[in-house]
């Protein structure tokens, strides 16, 4: 159990989160970031989805990295991550019906998500499969977090409102917008918007962390 | 066995391939069922609210048969004569391919509580990214609409989708779809918040959603293309 904790675990599973994000350090995944971002609720959703695929596709080709054949290896890993969202697709139609109507296509493109295709061949081929799985949480909280924190302002600004899973929309500024003649900010819910918030995280990150700026 | 001989990525991609049909083929039959029961209690929700009546999942089934008794599920063609097929599973996809004279066209005829006779007609278009459908319901003189729904499969969030939102639908209620003996549809207006005032239509003009143009327009061709094969039954049929 000490050895499954281990300090080195634990730092695969922290290290995403800040220091070494799959979104702001590693700067993949950004496309998804920018098209689920405009609602916090579909935004949740699909952080959970990729967390998962992640983790068990990590786990997947790390079990199998000694027998991959090294020509075909790209190849090998589309199939499992292809597998693994199909699988979450059908079970988000059954039972989450809901849900998977508001994801739609975004389902689907998590084949295509970057930080999946980029841990497995980074990480998963050369490390064993809890270690694998570790980073595969680690970058899918640290991928979920960012998506969260851009949402949030996003749907905040741009709609009023926030949309949690299970409870629905909360109309939030409604003082401001009744008393103050505030208006929502359209530009919010526009993709350019997403790329701007994505910049000031990096910002704020950087000057919060002082090892990550580059000489 | 050397793993970078053709034999062998031949046979690991072969056998890679079939375990993982098999096993996606497995999942996906386990749960037809459950999702297919998703989309017909979906249908039946959306024909309901289109009449105001709102459901649950758990209840929807029963005030289907409650409102909308089978002999109210009528197929139609062009001419406005009823034939005989299942209306509730016509697949608009396939009709609508069709010349308008041979389509066969569903209705649904249903009495609310407070008495009065409304008749639903289900929609289907093209959005922006895909496939968008609705149901619009009409007051027994087959002209004023008395209620729409919208949904879609994958449009913009925050822009086209809002198509499913109240403060799209709503302005649709009580807008005439006939001028006279013309039918015109309704038409949606670009240009924000009253729009269609200002364009001086307010008999069968609604507003679009800003950012959602193309997504706007392929709705508004939604209602003309479909309502089109409805023209002689609604004329034939209203109450004066």
């Amino acid at each position: 159990m000490s050895e499954l904790f281990s300090k080195k675990n634990i730092k695969l599973l922290t290290d995403p989160l800040n220091e070494n994000n799959p979104i702001t350090v590693q700067v993949l995944g950004v496309c998804s970031a920018l098209a689920v971002t405009v609602k916090l609720e579909p935004a949740i959703v699909m952080s959970i989805s990729v967390t998962v695929v992640l983790a068990f596709a990590n786990v997947i080709i790390s079990m199998l990295r000694n027998t991959i054949p090294n020509r075909i290896r790209i190849i090998v890993q589309l199939v499992i991550i292809a597998f693994l969202v199909i699988v979450v697709d059908q079970i988000l139609k059954a039972f989450a019906y809901d849900v998977s109507k508001q994801l739609s296509v975004f389902v689907g493109l998590i084949i295509t998500n970057c930080i999946i295709m980029g841990r497995l061949e980074a990480f998963a081929l050369g490390n064993k499969a809890w270690a694998s799985f570790m980073d595969g949480l680690g970058n899918g909280a640290g991928y979920g977090a960012i998506l969260i924190i851009i949402a949030f302002f996003r749907e905040l600004l741009g709609a009023g409102t926030i949309t949690l899973p299970g409870i629905g929309e909360i109309k939030v500024l409604t003082w401001f917008i009744e008393n103050t003649g505030y208006q929502n900010n359209g530009l919010m819910i526009l993709p350019p918007m997403a790329l701007i918030v994505v910049g000031i995280i990096i910002w704020v990150q950087r000057s919060r962390t002082r090892n990550l700026i580059e000489n | 066995m050397n793993r970078d001989s053709n034999l062998y990525i031949f046979i690991y991609a072969s056998v890679m391939v079939i375990i993982v049909a098999a096993v996606l083929s497995f999942t996906a039959e386990t749960l037809k069922p459950i999702q297919k029961e998703n989309v017909r209690i979906e249908k039946i929700q959306n024909i309901l609210a289109s009449v105001d009546i709102q459901s649950t999942k758990k209840n929807a089934a029963e005030l289907f048969d409650k409102y909308i008794p089978e002999e109210n599920r009528i197929a139609i063609n062009s001419k406005g004569e009823k034939v005989d097929a299942d209306a509730f599973n016509i697949n608009l996809k396939i009709e609508n391919k069709k010349p308008i004279d041979e389509r066969t066209l569903p209705l649904f005829i249903v009495n609310i509580d407070d008495g009065t006779k409304k008749t639903i007609i289900p929609l289907l278009g093209t959005g922006l990214w895909g496939p968008i459908w609705g149901y619009m319901s009409f007051e027994p003189d087959n002209n004023t609409i008395y209620g729409a729904v919208f949904d879609h499969k994958g449009e913009t969030p925050g822009l086209g989708a809002d198509i499913n939102k109240d403060w799209f639908r709503k302005p649709f209620k009580n807008k005439t779809i006939f001028e006279g003996d013309k039918f015109v549809s309704v038409t949606v207006y670009k240009g924000g918040k009253g729009a269609a005032e200002r364009a001086g239509d307010l008999k069968h003009g609604v507003d679009a959603i800003s950012g959602g143009t193309i997504t706007s327009k392929g709705l508004e061709k939604m209602v003309f293309d479909c309502l089109e094969g409805y023209q002689e039954y609604l004329r034939n049929n209203k109450d004066k």
